[in-house]
């Protein structure tokens, strides 16, 4: 099997260094960028299968790089920044950015982001069934089952599932699940989404609680996972 | 010296009041004039530009004066309605008040810019005083971890061959808790920074706050060892409309104050309720209480309650205090029998769309 590509943008070295180690221990191959205009060119030369971007770069905002790399690049940018004002996150987000991730961070956690974004990467679009432990869903049939059995949902708690399927492990905004699911005007009637999270969750959680599937990523949105 | 107000009126308010004022007690004394005679007329003008003198600047103080003094000589000394003075005993006693009056405002002025030099001064050794503290407490925090963190790392590169495994782990996670610490400390540093810059806006939205709690609870959990963190969630709340990210953390701060500041194995309990205008959160633990006479300063930036085990930051509570009033909300401590509890309470819209009937 060929190695992923992944690109890290940032300037400080010893991110850096840590990132490649990090990495090439666990089999991806790495490129290192210490500004936003060389990781953009290599962005191009190499046409990496991920790249992690830093928001405070020395010469270009790293949202500055995120949307001119928009452009072209289709595949993964992950943000790895100190910056953790939920402004930028969502800036980022809505910029484009398929995951963000603050620092200090877990590398487990990023581990587990960079997988999860290159899965999301060789997705197929039209693909008919997709499970997530315990729980499936039938795009055919319009329905979700938990352990082989079909849960009652409604139209709309349906079209939440679906939403999460398509972008398992991604975040997603309040403001982009809101445009998706109820469409424009209602970007800030999050209480619409709070309520019908709380009844999803009691569906499909096992413990609704503290909800292993939908996870709240706080100030932010909602992660599916 | 604290008689002298420190209130400062604008420039135009103090010459209104002052021509006001002229114009108040001439009118009054005028219309008494006949039972109190001039000269003491003279008197109760001096009183008047003694006490403006006390509150005001140097320029409305001797508008005052002179203008009193004018119509001293045009209303009540003889003869009556004009600038000119008959007898030597009255041009004397003319000079004498507007002298006496100008003397007395400069001297008072004089006074008080001496005041204000005392207090500036006194400001400036405070917060110097401020500063050191800060800067010990800030160094001692800091340096704790860093020392766990080099020590270790230094053990681990110097004695490889000779550390067990066991040691090695035991250094790691010395490692680890040091660097979680050092990274609260920073994270406290910025929020407080955040406070006191006056650039926090908050960003209402509604929030579900038995999941907020949730979350809290959740992110606590590496930290709680053996204490237990008991919420009973209910079904019939309503959402808050609220800054969630703050809240968060002045829940966060809490809770992890009682962690930190109560004995192995008590118990924490989080109460939510919500009254008429305003949700109420209750953080309450059965360790050892606060002493009655520290109450009122645990607050306090840098205040660690006497006897405090090492590990806080004196700033987790002054975070919350500030996170609460950014809200219009208060924070209350009081002792219980047994242990203490935290009450907030935020003023907040609320919303009872619990159940939505969908299509």
């Amino acid at each position: 099997m060929n190695k992923y590509e992944v690109l890290i943008i940032d300037d400080e070295p010893q991110i850096g260094k840590l990132l490649r180690i990090i990495l090439e221990n666990n089999d991806f191959k790495v490129t290192l960028a210490t500004s936003g205009k060389e990781g953009i060119l290599l962005a191009a030369n190499h046409s990496p299968d991920l790249i992690i971007l830093d928001l405070g770069l020395p010469d270009i905002s790293g949202h500055s790089v995120l949307k001119e790399l928009r452009f072209w690049f289709t595949k993964s940018i992950i943000i790895l920044s100190v910056q953790n004002s939920e402004e930028d996150i969502i800036q980022a987000l809505d910029n484009g950015a398929s995951d963000y991730l603050v620092k200090p961070f877990k590398t487990g956690e990023l581990l587990a982001r960079i997988r999860s974004s290159i899965r999301r990467n060789n997705h197929e679009d039209n693909q008919k069934v997709i499970t997530c432990r315990e729980l499936q869903i039938d795009f055919i049939a319009r329905t979700i089952k938990k352990n082989g059995e079909v849960l009652k949902l409604t139209t709309t708690e349906y079209g939440l599932m679906a939403l999460f399927f398509k972008n398992e492990g991604k975040v997603l905004t309040h403001q982009h699940i809101l445009h998706e699911i109820w469409g424009v005007g209602f970007q800030n009637e999050t209480q619409y989404l709070r309520v019908y999270i709380a009844q999803l969750r009691k569906k499909i959680e096992d413990n609704p609680d503290h909800p292993i599937y939908i996870v709240t990523e706080s100030r932010v949105g909602y992660r599916f996972i | 010296m604290a008689f002298f107000k420190n209130i400062h009126h604008p420039k135009w308010k103090q010459y209104l009041i002052s021509i006001l004022l002229v114009f108040l007690i001439s009118t009054t004394c005028f219309l008494l004039n006949e039972y109190i005679g001039n000269k003491t007329v003279a008197l109760i003008f001096l009183v008047m530009v003694s006490f403006i003198a006390l509150t005001f600047d140097i320029l409305p103080v001797l508008l005052t004066a002179t203008l009193s003094a004018l119509i001293w000589n045009f209303f009540f000394i003889p003869p009556l309605f004009t600038f000119h003075i008959n007898s030597a005993e009255d041009i004397l006693m003319f000079f004498v008040y507007f002298a006496i009056a100008v003397v007395n405002a400069g001297f008072t002025f004089k006074i008080r810019k001496e005041e204000i030099k005392a207090r500036e001064k006194e400001e400036k050794l405070k917060s110097i005083k401020l500063y050191n503290t800060l800067i010990n407490c800030l160094s001692h925090e800091l340096k704790t971890p860093i020392s766990t963190i080099m020590a270790s790392v230094d053990t681990m590169m110097e004695q490889e061959d000779k550390l067990s495994a066991d040691v090695q782990k035991e250094l790691l996670s010395e490692i680890n808790t040091a660097s979680i610490r050092l990274n609260r400390q920073v994270e406290n540093l910025l929020n407080m920074n955040r406070l006191e810059s006056g650039f926090l806006k908050l960003k209402f939205i509604w929030s579900d706050i038995n999941e907020l709690i949730f979350t809290v609870i959740q992110k606590l959990e590496p930290l709680k060892n053996e204490h237990s963190i008991i919420y009973k969630p209910s079904d019939e709340l309503p959402l808050c409309k609220i800054d969630e990210g703050l809240i968060e953390q002045v829940l966060y701060n809490l809770v992890h104050n009682a962690i930190i500041y109560t004995p192995e194995g008590t118990t924490i309990t989080i109460k939510f309720s919500v009254h008429d205008s305003h949700c109420k959160i209750i953080v309450s633990d059965n360790g050892p209480g606060i002493p009655k006479d520290e109450l009122d300063h645990v607050f306090k930036k840098f205040y660690r309650v006497t006897g405090s085990k090492s590990g806080g930051t004196g700033l987790g509570l002054s975070i919350v205090k500030g996170f609460v009033s950014a809200h219009n909300g208060t924070v209350t401590v009081e002792n219980l029998p047994k242990g203490c509890q935290f009450i907030v309470r935020i003023p907040c819209e609320t919303s009872y769309i619990n159940q939505l009937n969908n299509e």
